[in-house]
This record gives C-alpha cells, sequence and structure tokens, in this order.
C-alpha cells in the first residue's frame, strides 16, 4: 500500500489519469486509423453526401431546457481529413444520449471533442464552439485537467490502472484534492464503489490489483474511477463491446442507475443496446449528425432514409 | 420506404415469406366469402359445407403467422419499419381470421335457407359481397406494397358497402312487414348483409394498419377532418 501511494507519474501536467493513460492504450484503435483508411466504399456509393443538408433535429425535443453541454458546428480534422462536419447537437442532465452510426461516421470522434481528448491526437485540428454549462470549453484558457474531472470518460476497453483497487479510484480524487484526509477518501471510494454496483463484489479485496477481476468488474472499476471525481458529464466509448452478455447487462443497469445523477453520452455499435439505455439517440454517418430524437422515435419511426437503412440493418 | 434489402439476406427471406401467408390468407379468406354468398344464391348445402370446412385452413394460417412473427421478433430484432409491419402483419392475420368466421358463419345460414323461396334482396347481396371483397383484396395488395395511398383509397369505399347495408336493410325490413312468411329468411339475410358490412369495416381497419406501417403515421392524425373516412 505504501508503494501505491506514490503518484503514477512524475509529470505533474499530465491530464486527469484515466484520460491520460486511456488515450495510449486505446492509441490504435483512434480515429486517425479511421480516418486515414477511409473505409467503407460501399457506403459512400450508396448515401451521396448531403454538402449543406441540415440534419433532421426531431421538434419534440427538450424545448425550453436548458442543455448541459451544447455543441455548435463542430467541425473536426485529421490532418487533411474532415471527420466531422458541422455537428451541433444538446445534451441534456437527466437524459442518456446515444450516439449511433457505422465505423468511420465521427461518434467517437464527436464524444471526444466532449473533453477535448482530440487534443491528445497529433494534427487533430477542432473548430466550433462547445459549451459545458454554458462556458466554452474549447477556449485555449480553459484547464483541461480541470475539465476532465468535469467531464469524465470510460473507454471500450477496461483499462485499470495496474494498481490496487483502492488505489485506481482513490487517485483521480487525491489529485483533485477533493479529499482532506484517508477517513474521507475511503469514504470516497466505498461510495464510488457502490455506485458503479462494485463493492459488495470487491470491498473484502480492495488491496488486490484491479487487473485481476473480470473484465466486466475493471469496467464497472474504470466507471467507479470515473464517478469518483464526482464529475457532471460521463461519456463512453463502447463501455461494453469487450464484454459478455451478463456483465453487459451489468453496466447497462448501471448506466440507469446512473442517470440523473450525470449526464450520459454514450457511443455504442450495439443498436439494441442504444434502444435500452438511451433516452435520445443520434445518427451520425460520414461525419455529419443525419437524426437526432428520443430514442423510442428514432427506433420506431426514424424520419431519415439514412437512420432507417442504418438500423433495420440495410447498411452497416 | 425501403429502398433496398437487407445486408442479412435471411431478413428478407423471412419478411418475404410472412407477406406471403397473409396474401394466401387474404386470398382465402376472399374466396370463402365469394363462394358462401354463391351458396346462398344457389342453394348449394354441399358447396356451404367446404366453406366451412376450408375455415380451418385460415385458422391454421393465422397461428402459422403468429409463430413466425414471434420467432421473427425473437431472431431478427426488427427495428423501425421492420417492426411496424411485422407487428402489422400479426394484427393483419387475426382481422383476416375473423373475416375467414363470416364467410363460415353465412355457409352456416345456406343449410337453413334450403327449402325458402328467393326473395328481391338476395340478389343485391352478391354484388355487396363482391365489394367488400375486393376491398380485402386490394388492402392487402396494399400491405405487400407498403403503399399507403392505395389504403386511403380502400377507405373511401367503404361507403358504398355501407349504403348497400342501408339499403338492403330497409328492402329487408319491407319485405318482412309485407309478409310475415318472409320474416325468417329476411332475419337470416339481414345478419348475412350485417357480416358483409362488417367485412368492409375490416378492411378499413387493415387499411389503417397497412397506413402506419408504411408511414409510422396514424391515418386518424392525417386525414383528420377529411370527408368520405367519417363513418
Amino acid at each position: 500500500m505504501t508503494n501505491e501511494k506514490q503518484p503514477i507519474t512524475t509529470n505533474s501536467v499530465v491530464p486527469f489519469p484515466s484520460t491520460a493513460i486511456a488515450a495510449e492504450a486505446n492509441a490504435p484503435e483512434s480515429p486517425t486509423d479511421k480516418a486515414d483508411n477511409l473505409p467503407e466504399p460501399e457506403g459512400r456509393d450508396r448515401f451521396p453526401a448531403t454538402a449543406g443538408g441540415q440534419p433532421n433535429i426531431h421538434p419534440d425535443l427538450d424545448t425550453g431546457a436548458t442543455p448541459k453541454m451544447r455543441a455548435d458546428h463542430v467541425e473536426v480534422f485529421y490532418g487533411e481529413k474532415q471527420a466531422l462536419k458541422g455537428v451541433s447537437i444538446e445534451i441534456h442532465e437527466d437524459k442518456v444520449t446515444a450516439f449511433i452510426g457505422p465505423s468511420g461516421c465521427g461518434k467517437s470522434t464527436f464524444l471526444r471533442c466532449l473533453n477535448r481528448m482530440n487534443d491528445t491526437i497529433v494534427g487533430a485540428r477542432v473548430t466550433g464552439t462547445i459549451t459545458l454549462d454554458g462556458q466554452d470549453i474549447t477556449a485555449p484558457q480553459m484547464d483541461v485537467v480541470q475539465l476532465r474531472a468535469r467531464v469524465g470518460m470510460v473507454f471500450q476497453k477496461p483499462n485499470p490502472f495496474p494498481k490496487s483497487i483502492y488505489e485506481n479510484v482513490a487517485y483521480g480524487p487525491r489529485i483533485h484534492g477533493l479529499a482532506s484526509g484517508k477517513e474521507e477518501l475511503d469514504a470516497i471510494v466505498e461510495k464510488s464503489l457502490r455506485r458503479a454496483g462494485l463493492w459488495d463484489e470487491v470491498k473484502d479485496r480492495l488491496t488486490e490489483s484491479g487487473t485481476a477481476l473480470s473484465g466486466g468488474q475493471q469496467q464497472r472499476l474504470c466507471i467507479a474511477r470515473a464517478i469518483a471525481v464526482d464529475p457532471e458529464v460521463i461519456l463512453m466509448d463502447e463501455p461494453c463491446s469487450a464484454l459478455d452478455p451478463i456483465a453487459t447487462a451489468k453496466i447497462e443497469e448501471l448506466i440507469h442507475e446512473l442517470r440523473g445523477r450525470y449526464a450520459i453520452a454514450i457511443v455504442t455499435h450495439n443498436m439494441q443496446q442504444a434502444a435500452r439505455v438511451s433516452q435520445r439517440t443520434a445518427f451520425f454517418h460520414l461525419g455529419e449528425l443525419i437524426e437526432y430524437g428520443k430514442t423510442k422515435e428514432i427506433f420506431t419511426n426514424p424520419r431519415e432514409q439514412r437512420t432507417q437503412d442504418y438500423i433495420t440493418g440495410r447498411y452497416g | 420506404m425501403a429502398t433496398q434489402g437487407h445486408t442479412l439476406k435471411a431478413f428478407d427471406e423471412d419478411l418475404d415469406r410472412l407477406r406471403a401467408l397473409i396474401t394466401e390468407m387474404g386470398g382465402r379468406a376472399e374466396h370463402a366469402i365469394i363462394e358462401a354468398m354463391r351458396c346462398l344464391s344457389e342453394r348449394d348445402t354441399d358447396g356451404a359445407h367446404q366453406v366451412i370446412e376450408n375455415d380451418k385452413r385460415i385458422d391454421a394460417l393465422e397461428a402459422e403467422t403468429e409463430r413466425r412473427v414471434i420467432q421473427l421478433i425473437a431472431l431478427r430484432a426488427p427495428m423501425a419499419g421492420d417492426l411496424r409491419d411485422v407487428v402489422a402483419a400479426l394484427k393483419i392475420s387475426g382481422v383476416v381470421e375473423r373475416i375467414g368466421d363470416y364467410a363460415k358463419n353465412i355457409a352456416k345460414r345456406v343449410p337453413l335457407l334450403e327449402d325458402a323461396g328467393k326473395i328481391e334482396p338476395l340478389s343485391l347481396l352478391p354484388e355487396m359481397a363482391r365489394i367488400a371483397t375486393a376491398m380485402v383484396h386490394d388492402v392487402l395488395n396494399a400491405f405487400v406494397q407498403r403503399d399507403a395511398e392505395a389504403a386511403l383509397r380502400v377507405c373511401e369505399r367503404d361507403r358504398a358497402v355501407d349504403d348497400f347495408y342501408d339499403s338492403i336493410f330497409r328492402t329487408l325490413l319491407t319485405h318482412m312487414m309485407e309478409n310475415p312468411h318472409n320474416i325468417g329468411q329476411s332475419a337470416h339475410l339481414l345478419f348475412v348483409a350485417k357480416n358483409l358490412e362488417r367485412v368492409g369495416d375490416h378492411a378499413t381497419n387493415i387499411a389503417e394498419m397497412v397506413y402506419y406501417a408504411a408511414t409510422g403515421e396514424h391515418m386518424a392524425d392525417r386525414v383528420k377532418g377529411a370527408e368520405g373516412l367519417a363513418r
């Protein structure tokens, strides 16, 4: 335990650890590769790009409610390649918002904009504005470490630190100075693990390594780690794609429980999952937002042909 | 609405098979009504028995449709337009089964009228049956082709069936008043006319299901206040 209380890295400017380390871990799968490869020639032929076409934002959406986050004409370039074209969307506090679409459609790229994860990708350039509670998070003076504490992230592959279960959760609150003593830190760790639905399974083995847990437990540990710093928004990038159905169900149940406490945005390839866990669904295609509406509407009566084709399995 | 096949071809095959089932059910129900009316006109008791016997096949097709729909939902997880189609197929099969029952009900009256003389309204009934069954025929075609406009047009024809019913009702009343000997037969024919009127209503109900399946909107919302659908 004594050893583990050392900071994980000596680099003091490292951003919030879950994101920094995860960025490395996920590097091979970063959107850069997808952008360079230009996949889905079939998709390109079938749907001509709707340059200048307006996304279909359903009119019955949260009219009047103040959004937690708002993206306004966000564009992302990886070098010469434009990965995201003029995306404007609002994310609300009490809703789970799902981003769906075929590989390379820009949904992960967009998710990464919401806590400036694209900053970590060399050659990535983001334009447009994104606000969190009205504050522009794309401004140069924005403290990215602070931002990522407010907007946490959970990744596709569970990526616990090679440290004890306790340390995995305690690290964030400690570097952000959220706990004034051991007791308070213990309380935060317990509360976070409870909220992540993991406490009963690990309370007697907190000193064991986080990497010794099962895949599903590791992912819930990562969620506990994300919520330990008391974020306002949680971004999830395909959080269940490496998990079995039981572990997936537990994460989905967890998402249900966390809703209301945090605004949640989730990227998933599993449309049934989007249908199960979200209240809002946004469909992306070729870097554009095509349609955004209530999940029950998107899955029973989409307004756009491309959305219909994708969710019914006619494309993708 | 659907412009192309599913990536998974077997999904399309399942949906096609479902549509084929509905088409077969509809064809049989349509034929059963026409045949029951022929038996009624010609006092063909043997033919009427055959109509009653054949209804079992329609019932079996309904059960088969239900089985396939449940299978398709479980194995293919249909979404959006596909889901609306599949649910519509399930509902339509129930309605078509009812239409088959009306044919059976008409056929059951044939032996009861064997000895009765033919009265004038009997000549109006086959024409009413033709219009009602044509509605069923066309609305099921609209379902197979996901044609919302065709479904709307079917609804407009229900008025004619209702007019027939009103006319036959009045004529039968007159016959009953004129000659009490006609009351038995007239009462039977009144039920037949009512059955045919219900067939028209059911075709209209199917049209509403087809419209929703094809467009995702309820017909009532679209044509609210439109004339010709008030009934």
